[in-house]
């Protein structure tokens, strides 16, 4: 599985837009090096604009975070937790190889270094797609969610009603300014058989793409793997229990979520829609009552 | 001595240490933002978008909520026989609907494409059913308001003037049907969406909105000059539900979840906005000074809109409060 080589799903090609089956990526950190090749084949296969050089200060990563020009994100996480069972040294320069304490990895300050590269989740079912008044964002015959850039006209609601902040409007003066992008899943590579530029650049296999019932069933394999080897944080990020009802890009991370700034419990916005519109019917009617008793003992 | 000065000692300590000793072993300092970071979730970086939404919304909210409630204020002249208010609340909705679309048109970033939002009717989607719902009302109080004036100036004579009154009638009450809900949609569409002040409100936002409209809507009439005791009621109740949603929304908490509303400059906009269209406008109105109590509930309605469309940047940008609200 995990270093098949040639063999790997990765570079096989494919069929699944023919065959209509749904398709996922799944991500793994545990064997992320943090190469951000995925970042770099995705902007250059879709032709994303460069959305500004600055430096952030946050570890290796002055990315930020998935925008409108970002469709790969890759995390740097630096946390004080041990990473499996790797002996971690202290955090000043070890100078005394003969300290006792290096040899208790407990002792010292544990310190491990985690890499995820985030992506739009292609929800089950997708706040943004929802809420798009125009149709232009859409769901394909692989299961992904697409933005249709040239329906878009760019009113911003899928911005605030996507529970994983992925989708964004794209800011002037960058080429296409104005209408709402985020990951295509490499749709137009798809139509041809290829699998999407992230995964196929990955040294590591840490982005996986294939059909979501195969991947899902590697996810679960993955987790116990690490588990038995001392990542006993290892788990899957898959909220299928939330109205969100599971993602197609799904995530193995080591840890809380949070720390990944993914919601723990991410819910689709169209759940609020009862309660909101009862409440607005009521007021119409309430107003249009209060107004009809006001000229009636008033006028 | 600031953070600064006290690592720059620090980091002399060590250095004197490692000059005499050659060699340092204990801990050096923690630099601001390193190695761990101490910010909630990555890097403190928002989990949710904030809204892209810049000054045409607010103000959108406010017009259209003016121009939607003044066609019912219309539509309740008609059946009391107020000729004058007729026409003076059904221009003023025939404004909020030349101007609302204007706005809306200007906030997307493609204005050309404003057309697409008529290509679907989703109803799981409120800005499209307040696409429709706008459009709706435009239909409505244009001949409205036209009819309106052909009768009102005897344009025609005999039966033509009675079929003018008539479609006066229909056009009015449509408009007021979607004038109500053109009022309150606004606080669905910001209700439902992912952004936590907005959605864990979602219940007091349309009344909030549909009842400031309202209030407005007679406000403006009465500063106008259409001084009736009909008009000062509806001010009334408006500033009253208002006072209400007031106390509804201090004690109504989340921790840390809706924030936004209670601390920054989002939550002294909410705060400013709901005392001046709540209880400022309730006591004015109570001494008497009706145009001072309009002018103080206008002036609230826009400030609470616009900083409703705050609070949303604010929570937002916020990732404790997208994980608190989820961890209630």
């Amino acid at each position: 599985m995990i270093g098949e080589g040639i063999q790997s799903s990765n570079q096989r090609r494919h069929s699944f837009v023919k065959d209509h089956v749904e398709v996922g990526f799944f991500t793994d950190p545990s064997v992320c090096i943090g190469c951000k090749a995925c970042e770099v084949a995705c902007k250059e296969w879709n032709q994303v604009p460069d959305d500004g050089f600055t430096w952030s200060g946050n570890s290796y990563d002055n990315t930020g975070h998935l925008g409108a020009s970002t469709w790969r994100h890759v995390m740097f996480l630096e946390q004080d937790r041990q990473k499996g069972n790797q002996i971690t040294g202290p955090m000043g320069l070890p100078f005394e190889p003969a300290s006792p304490a290096r040899a208790d990895p407990q002792s010292e300050d544990p310190f491990r270094w985690v890499f995820l590269s985030d992506v739009c989740k292609h929800c089950e079912e997708a706040g943004c797609l929802e809420s798009c008044p125009t149709g232009a964002i859409v769901r394909t015959e692989v299961g992904s969610v697409l933005v249709q850039n040239d329906v878009c006209n760019g009113c911003g609601y899928c911005v605030v009603s996507c529970p994983f902040g992925v989708i964004d409007r794209r800011p002037e003066p960058l080429p296409d300014a104005g209408g709402a992008f985020k990951c295509t899943f490499c749709y137009d590579r798809q139509k041809s058989g290829l699998v999407p530029a992230c995964a196929k650049v990955c040294p590591t296999e840490s982005i996986v793409f294939g059909r979501l019932d195969d991947l899902r069933a590697r996810g679960a394999q993955r987790v116990q793997q690490l588990q038995e080897s001392g990542y006993t944080d290892a788990q899957l990020y898959d909220p299928t229990e939330t109205s969100v009802r599971g993602i197609h890009a799904f995530f193995l991370i080591l840890g809380e979520p949070e720390a990944y700034g993914l919601p723990p419990k991410p819910q689709i916005p169209t759940i609020y829609l009862k309660s909101a519109w009862t409440s607005a019917f009521a007021t119409a009617i309430g107003s249009f009552i209060a107004t009809l008793l006001a000229f009636t003992f008033f006028s | 001595m600031t953070n600064d000065q006290l690592s720059e000692k620090r980091l002399d300590q060590l250095r004197e240490q490692a000059w005499k000793d050659g060699v340092v072993t204990d801990r050096g300092v923690d630099v601001a933002g390193g190695p761990i970071p101490r910010k909630p979730g990555y890097y403190g970086e928002p989990v949710v978008r904030p809204p892209v939404w810049t000054w045409e919304i607010g103000l959108y909210f406010f017009i259209g909520g003016i121009g939607g409630m003044s066609a019912v204020i219309a539509s309740a002249a008609i059946l009391f026989h107020h000729l004058d208010l007729i026409r003076a609340a059904m221009w003023l909705a025939g404004i909020a609907t030349i101007l609302s679309p204007i706005l809306l048109i200007m906030d997307l970033g493609r204005p050309r494409l404003f057309l697409n939002m008529l290509r679907v009717f989703k109803h799981q989607s409120a800005m499209s059913m307040g696409a429709w719902i706008l459009t709706g009302f435009g239909t409505c109080t244009a001949p409205g308001l036209i009819a309106v004036e052909l009768h009102f100036h005897h344009v025609f004579g005999g039966t033509m003037d009675q079929l003018v009154r008539i479609a006066a009638g229909i056009f009015v009450f449509g408009s007021a049907f979607f004038g109500t809900l053109l009022a309150t949609y606004t606080g669905v569409l910001i209700g439902a969406t992912a952004i936590p002040a907005w959605h864990l409100h979602r219940v007091l936002l349309p009344i909030h909105f549909g009842t400031a409209g309202l209030g407005s809507a007679a406000a403006w009439l009465e500063l106008i000059g259409h001084r009736i005791p009909a008009l000062n009621a509806i001010g009334y109740y408006a500033a009253a539900v208002e006072s209400a949603l007031l106390i509804w929304l201090t004690f109504n908490k989340h921790g840390a979840a809706d924030r936004a509303i209670h601390e920054h400059g989002s939550g002294w906009l909410i705060r400013i906005g709901e005392i001046l269209n709540g209880p400022l406008a309730l006591i004015l109105r109570l001494f008497g000074l009706v145009p001072f109590a309009a002018i103080s509930f206008l002036i609230g309605s826009l400030v609470s809109r616009f900083g409703w469309i705050a609070v949303g940047k604010v929570s937002g940008t916020d990732p404790e409060a997208v994980f608190a609200s989820q961890r209630l």
